[in-house]
């Protein structure tokens, strides 16, 4: 998508990433900020369900025409299931970051670190 | 993710209209530089299928002047200037007394005692300093131009007829260089490209940059950024300085023997025939990955060497790039690994240029 956005509904990282909570669960993916600094996403090393991801730490990696750039987890727990569609169509990322785009659905080891995310208006004044 | 950029760096005559463009701009080598307009993809094709323009005024130049002008070219830059015509266009390296490589350059003859060479951005003040520095006993004068020039790339398919509809006559062919009027403008049009694509450089004053590039925009032409430029270099697997030529390689093992005329004398001659005739550890070969994952630069080789350039191609779909291996293992087909932040990728050497317009 051409123009920024960033969803009200979502919780986001300073490292670019946002979460979509769901109970226990959360949907991860990288905000329309991340995907234009990267540019084009032409593949995305998708990690293993199972895998478990600690917030703040590098889970997995996109990587555009140009670099590839590592993604940080926002929040804890262990991939239940990865975007396999990805894997043929790596440029959702940039089309539709919050949609199509999205990266793995983890299950939470520790709802309560939701609280030490941004809401949408303060993660946007960060970026200015 | 991508570099800031800051007051500190240089701009180009052009940086308004890059701007003006929507250009995404980073640092490179100094200068604040359009990495893309539209997407590296997408204008990576408009070259490969049509015709795209490229600022690359922050490119140096340096002109050689005087009665043996070509004497200290030829004592300075590896290939043989004595072969160069007038109006000749020569691509060879300027190298330091040990062999290594401190640029790689086209030297284009304007008149018989009159020589511009362009230089790398990033190598253009150490350039000019050992230029000037060396080769002092001939009768000639090295001179910075850098600041007297703009220099814009027309690439693709279509570049020759879009700039020659522009021009007052007939372009020059490929490796050669005149004097035109192009969109009213007077410059040089260089016969000579970076793309693997028919087109031309142009060499102009700064002044009418802006006007110029405006001008072949109109005609048809898509702004490309330093993105594609590299993508398409890698795809026609031209080297670039920094990456795959530095001064840590040797010309023969970088494939460049044939830029080396050893009997010319030029400074590094002897280290770089002794390196032909026992061969060098590691040569360059290009390669393409075969299945998922993208190889960068400075990833190893398993079993020695390492990768100089990597990217994805927009051609090939897939990851390609260029690495130093074993003088052993470089027949084309030949089948490596290397290690990709820690994941082994199959890769394939494969035979130049990694992108054919038949192919």
């Amino acid at each position: 998508m051409a123009q920024a956005s960033y969803p009200a509904d979502l919780k986001y990282h300073a490292e670019h990433d946002w979460a979509r909570i769901e109970g226990d669960e959360a949907t991860f993916g990288i905000t329309w900020y991340a995907q234009d600094s990267l540019g084009e996403i032409v593949f995305f090393d998708a990690p293993a369900v199972g895998t478990v991801v600690t917030k703040d730490e590098q889970y997995t990696e996109v990587e555009s025409v140009k670099a590839v750039s590592d993604v940080i987890a926002p929040l804890s727990g262990e991939i239940i299931a990865i975007n396999e569609e990805l894997s043929s169509s790596p440029e959702s990322v940039n089309e539709d970051p919050y949609g199509a785009g999205w990266l793995v659905k983890v299950k939470l080891s520790d709802p309560s670190e939701v609280e030490s995310l941004m809401d949408a208006s303060t993660y946007e004044a960060s970026l200015s | 993710m991508v570099s800031d950029t800051s007051t500190s760096l240089r701009r180009t005559p052009l940086y308004d209209a890059h701007v003006a463009a929507g250009a995404k701009l980073v640092d490179f080598a100094g200068w604040e530089m359009p990495i893309q307009y539209a997407g590296i993809r997408e204008e990576h094709k408009a070259v490969r299928n049509s015709v795209g323009i490229f600022d690359v005024s922050h490119m140096g130049q340096v002109e050689t002047t005087g009665p043996q002008a070509l004497e200290r070219l030829q004592r300075l830059t590896s290939n043989d200037v004595s072969k160069l015509p007038e109006g000749g266009a020569q691509y060879g390296l300027l190298c330091n007394d040990f062999g290594g490589v401190l640029d790689d350059l086209f030297t284009y003859c304007l008149a018989g005692t009159r020589f511009l060479t362009v230089t790398n951005a990033s190598n253009h003040e150490q350039d000019l300093a050992w230029m000037q520095h060396r080769g002092k006993e001939f009768d000639a004068d090295v001179n910075d131009r850098h600041a007297d020039f703009a220099m814009l790339a027309v690439q693709g398919p279509s570049a020759r007829a879009l700039v020659e509809q522009l021009a007052d006559g007939h372009l020059p062919p490929r490796f050669h260089v005149c004097q035109r009027t192009v969109a009213g403008v007077p410059m040089l049009v260089c016969g000579t490209g970076y793309t693997g694509e028919d087109g031309v450089e142009l060499l102009l004053a700064p002044e009418h940059a802006t006007h110029v590039w405006q001008a072949v925009i109109a005609a048809g032409a898509q702004p490309i950024g330093l993105g594609a430029r590299d993508t398409l270099r890698l795809e026609a697997c031209f080297h670039l300085y920094g990456n795959d030529l530095s001064e840590q390689w040797d010309p023969i093992g970088a494939g460049l023997g044939w830029a080396c005329k050893e009997e010319t004398g030029f400074i590094g001659s002897d280290v770089i025939a002794a390196v032909r005739s026992v061969g060098p550890e590691r040569k360059l070969v290009p390669f393409v990955i075969d299945g998922p994952g993208i190889a960068r630069q400075g990833n190893q080789v398993v079993g020695g060497g390492e990768v100089t350039s990597g990217s994805f191609s927009p051609c090939l779909e897939r990851g390609i790039g260029m690495a130093y291996v074993a003088p052993d293992a470089t027949e084309p087909g030949t089948r490596f690994q290397i290690d990709v932040r820690g994941t082994l990728r199959d890769a394939v050497v494969e035979r130049k240029p990694l992108y054919r317009k038949d192919s």
